[in-house]
């Protein structure tokens, strides 16, 4: 489906347009979820820091399965959880290009955790989007690494026992632990401060690549409407009451 | 009683009645209610039921769960189970009994999640390295899901050779009426004296494939392709529904297999001498039975969802005796009975 | 005898269970059955669907081409499947939601406000089991009362008497609606 421009009347200044490295492909996300926000957010900083020719995105397996549906830019699918790993050999075939992943937290962070932490301690020079929504969304709901305990999800339908299935997996203060990183921070994007404050680490990430400091790392704790069954408002709450209780917001390394 | 069950369900609470205690899994679909009805169900009868972080680390729990002699298994579907085939190499290596469900999709890469039957290579010719073979079972019917699960589970340790359910997205998304089999009894589970269970009052054990004098390890191999050729001579089977006077046979197995049986009713309906060979075990392949088949039956229409690898084994075994054409589907498409009935019409005439 | 039925509408509409009790009750009648729903990320776009195939020789595709009955519980469905609809079949279509006219003529048409009747009913959510009264009429293959059973085994009853309760209701007026177009 595509998406129609509204035509600007004479004399109006349009403030909020599509981001030129978004296609016009409608985002296959559920109504209210994070992961649109986020990808929006990924175009913006892109087209602020003008990378768009020379950007390649590895899209992982998981609801941002269809990324490379939605950017005008070059993509790779990658096997679940391998982003990390493709990106650097796309990456050191050609250090010009600008390389970015874009992974959910089964992927980074079940699956996918030896090439992340690999990556990261390689101090590999690309940047990194992880969303964190303690949740598997695509496959219909089952727990992730992440995911808080207590929490009931279909594979943890009496809530999740940390006694049985471990705690919330903290990757980026993992991560942070590495000499090889140059930038890991945790964000959100719940209200319109944290939107803004989320853009800016984003745009950070990428200038990091560009000015050759290594790898960069943004997490955003993030919200699935549809598997946690509420509706899009709640789920913003969710984040604020329950997400952030174990994942808290901010800057976990930044080397300049 | 009959209940109408999918076939991930069917075949989960199978494993629970073949004594299955450990389970441990990766989600992917279209398997996704096999290990929700796992997690449901297996902790209420004491069992395990663990997600792993990925399939790598779940296939190698269910060779830990095998070494200690629990009855164990996994599930997962196409892509999933090619992480799993280096644990299930070193499941065969080691000689440990297991259960492998594959709910096979649309491959190569990430494909999609369709039907298909790709992975009849991967699962019969050793998708793992080395020289070893998977029992393979291939259910047509949500009943017959449920009782290959079971078979599976016995032969495994019977002969210490790990089995797999070749299955696909449309046998485990659909609903059918199942008369579940009856649970086992812990004691019909053969003893294992090999199991890692502590060495006391005996010598230690050791679950490994590693064997670095390659004249031992060529004995070691020997003895296990012996075993092959004993499950080879008493386990292969296979279904006929309509061959006695047939001009021309549909070979298919699992959903393929189902589909060509309504072919074949329809082709009899037009007058048309059409039959079905159904292959259930599809390592053992039945050689033997289509050998004799293909002297009297002039066509042997291999039919897949696949660009075609069954019929490699279909040609082996006819060794040019009956013209062997292929008809198949990819990527997930499911043909009509309609569209192979066509296909038939080539061949034969009313 | 092989009979197909697609059921399809938004998530939310209850079109799975729809089909599962029309499953149960077929087999508590002794035919052979299927039930196949769609699956996996195609339900995110909020749609949903199922099929469900009832005969008395074992059931070889689960898949139907040509279903003789459709419910359309939405207009996408309509449009999506009734070009698909078996000659002389029956389309069942829910008018509180679906404007368009459907264009065949070789086939039944009945247009039931399926979600106004289970307003009125009190209980929105079972506009499904109207039309599943409305389907087994037009199937004509068993009475009402092996899916009255199937539709309470399905709901559970603990707690649930008043659910249950309307849901009978619900298949009852769907039945009877059938009536018209006799
Ligand atoms: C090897 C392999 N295993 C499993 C899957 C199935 N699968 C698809 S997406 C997914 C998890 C998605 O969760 P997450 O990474 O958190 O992304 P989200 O959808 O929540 O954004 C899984 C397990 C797969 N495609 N490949
Ligand atoms: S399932 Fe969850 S994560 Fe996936 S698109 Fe829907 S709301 Fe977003
Ligand atoms: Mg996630």
């Amino acid at each position: 489906m595509s998406v129609v421009e509204a035509k600007v009347p004479a004399g109006f200044v349009p403030v909020y347009t599509r981001p030129k490295s978004l296609s016009e492909k409608r985002f296959t996300y559920c109504p209210g979820c994070h992961h649109g926000i986020i990808t929006r957010l990924v175009a913006e900083a892109i087209d602020e820091l003008g990378i768009q020719e020379r950007t390649v995105g590895i899209a992982p397996v998981g609801c941002a399965v269809f990324l490379y549906e939605f950017f005008r830019c070059d993509f790779a699918q990658a096997a679940h959880g391998r982003a990390c790993a493709v990106a650097t050999g796309i990456k050191r075939a050609n250090p010009d290009l600008i390389v970015f992943t874009y992974q959910g937290d089964g992927d980074l962070a079940a699956i996918g955790a030896a090439e992340t932490i690999h990556a990261a301690n390689r101090g590999e020079n690309i940047t990194v989007i992880f969303v964190n929504n303690q949740i598997y969304g695509m496959t219909g709901g089952e727990m992730a690494p992440t995911t808080l305990p207590g929490m009931r999800t279909v594979t943890t339908p009496e809530g999740r026992d940390v006694r049985i299935t471990g705690y919330p997996l903290r990757m980026s203060e993992m991560l942070a632990q590495l000499d090889g990183p140059a930038y890991i921070t945790r964000q959100a994007v719940f209200d319109v401060r944290h939107v803004q404050m989320a853009r800016k680490a984003i745009v950070k990430a990428f200038k990091n690549q560009i000015e050759g400091k290594g790898f960069s790392l943004v997490e955003i704790v993030a919200a699935c409407p549809t598997n946690l069954h509420i509706p899009p408002v709640e789920a913003s709450r969710w984040v604020t009451e329950q997400a952030l209780k174990y994942f808290p917001l901010g800057d976990l390394k930044v080397r300049d | 009683m009959k209940v109408l069950m999918r076939g991930n369900e069917a075949m989960a609470e199978a494993a629970i009645r073949a004594g299955c205690r450990c389970y441990f899994c990766y989600p992917i679909t279209p398997q996704g209610e096999l290990v929700e009805y796992m997690a449901r169900h297996l902790p209420r009868h004491g069992g395990v039921f663990l997600q792993a972080e990925s399939e790598v680390a779940a296939i190698n729990m269910v060779y830990g769960a095998a070494a200690a002699g629990a009855r164990t298994m996994t599930s997962s579907s196409s892509p999933g189970i090619s992480l799993k085939m280096e644990g299930i190499s070193y499941l065969a290596g080691a000689r440990l009994p297991a259960v492998i469900v594959n709910v096979m999709r649309a491959g190569p890469g990430l494909g999609n999640i369709a039907p298909a039957q790709g992975d009849y290579f991967q699962a019969t010719k050793g998708g793992g390295h080395g020289d070893y073979r998977l029992i393979v079972l291939a259910p047509s019917t949500v009943q017959e899901a449920a009782e290959l699960v079971m078979l599976a589970f016995d032969l495994s340790d019977r002969y210490r050779v790990p089995a797999m359910i070749l299955a696909d997205g449309m046998l485990g998304q659909m609903m059918e009426p199942v008369e579940l089999p009856e649970p086992i009894l812990p004691q019909m589970i053969p003893p294992k004296p090999w199991a890692l269970t502590g060495a006391k009052d005996r010598a230690p054990n050791v679950v490994s494939s590693f064997d670095l004098d390659p004249y031992r390890f060529r004995e070691i191999l020997r003895a296990l392709w012996e075993i092959y050729r004993e499950i080879e001579r008493n386990e292969v089977r296979w279904e006929e529904y309509e061959t006695g006077d047939a001009e021309l046979v549909l070979v298919a197995y699992g959903t393929m297999g189902r589909i060509c049986r309504t072919v074949v009713r329809q082709a009899r309906r037009e007058g048309l001498r059409v039959g079905l060979f159904r292959p259930i075990t599809l390592w053992p392949f039945p050689s033997e039975p289509l050998r004799e088949l293909s002297h009297r039956v002039p066509v042997l229409l291999t039919v897949e969802l696949s660009a075609g690898q069954m019929w490699e084994d279909v040609r082996l075994a006819v060794e040019g005796r009956a013209k062997t054409p292929f008809y198949g589907e990819l990527g997930g498409v499911v043909p009509t009975p309609d569209e192979i009935l066509s296909e038939v019409k080539r061949y034969v005439r009313g | 005898m092989e009979t197909g039925i697609v059921f399809a509408g938004f998530g939310g509409q209850g079109i799975l269970l729809a089909g599962k009790v029309l499953a149960r009750a077929a087999m508590e009648e002794g035919f052979e059955v299927t039930w196949l729903p769609s699956y996996g990320p195609e339900m995110r776009g909020g749609t949903a669907n199922c099929t469900v195939v009832i005969a008395d020789e074992p059931v070889g595709s689960p898949i139907v081409d040509t279903p003789w009955i459709l419910v359309a519980m939405n207009g996408p469905s309509l449009e999506r499947f009734s070009p698909r609809v078996a000659k002389g079949g029956l389309i069942i279509v829910n008018a509180s939601l679906v404007s368009q006219k459907v264009e065949r003529a070789d086939v039944r048409i009945l247009l039931i406000p399926l979600n106004d009747i289970a307003q009125e009913l009190g209980e929105p959510r079972c506009a499904n089991m109207v039309a599943l009264g409305a389907t087994v009429r037009g199937l004509g293959l068993f009475s009402l009362d092996p899916v009255l059973v199937a539709m309470e085994e399905e709901l559970g009853t603990r707690g649930r008497e008043k659910l249950v309760e309307v849901n009978r209701q619900a298949l009852l007026r769907g039945y009877s609606f059938l009536n018209a177009l006799r």
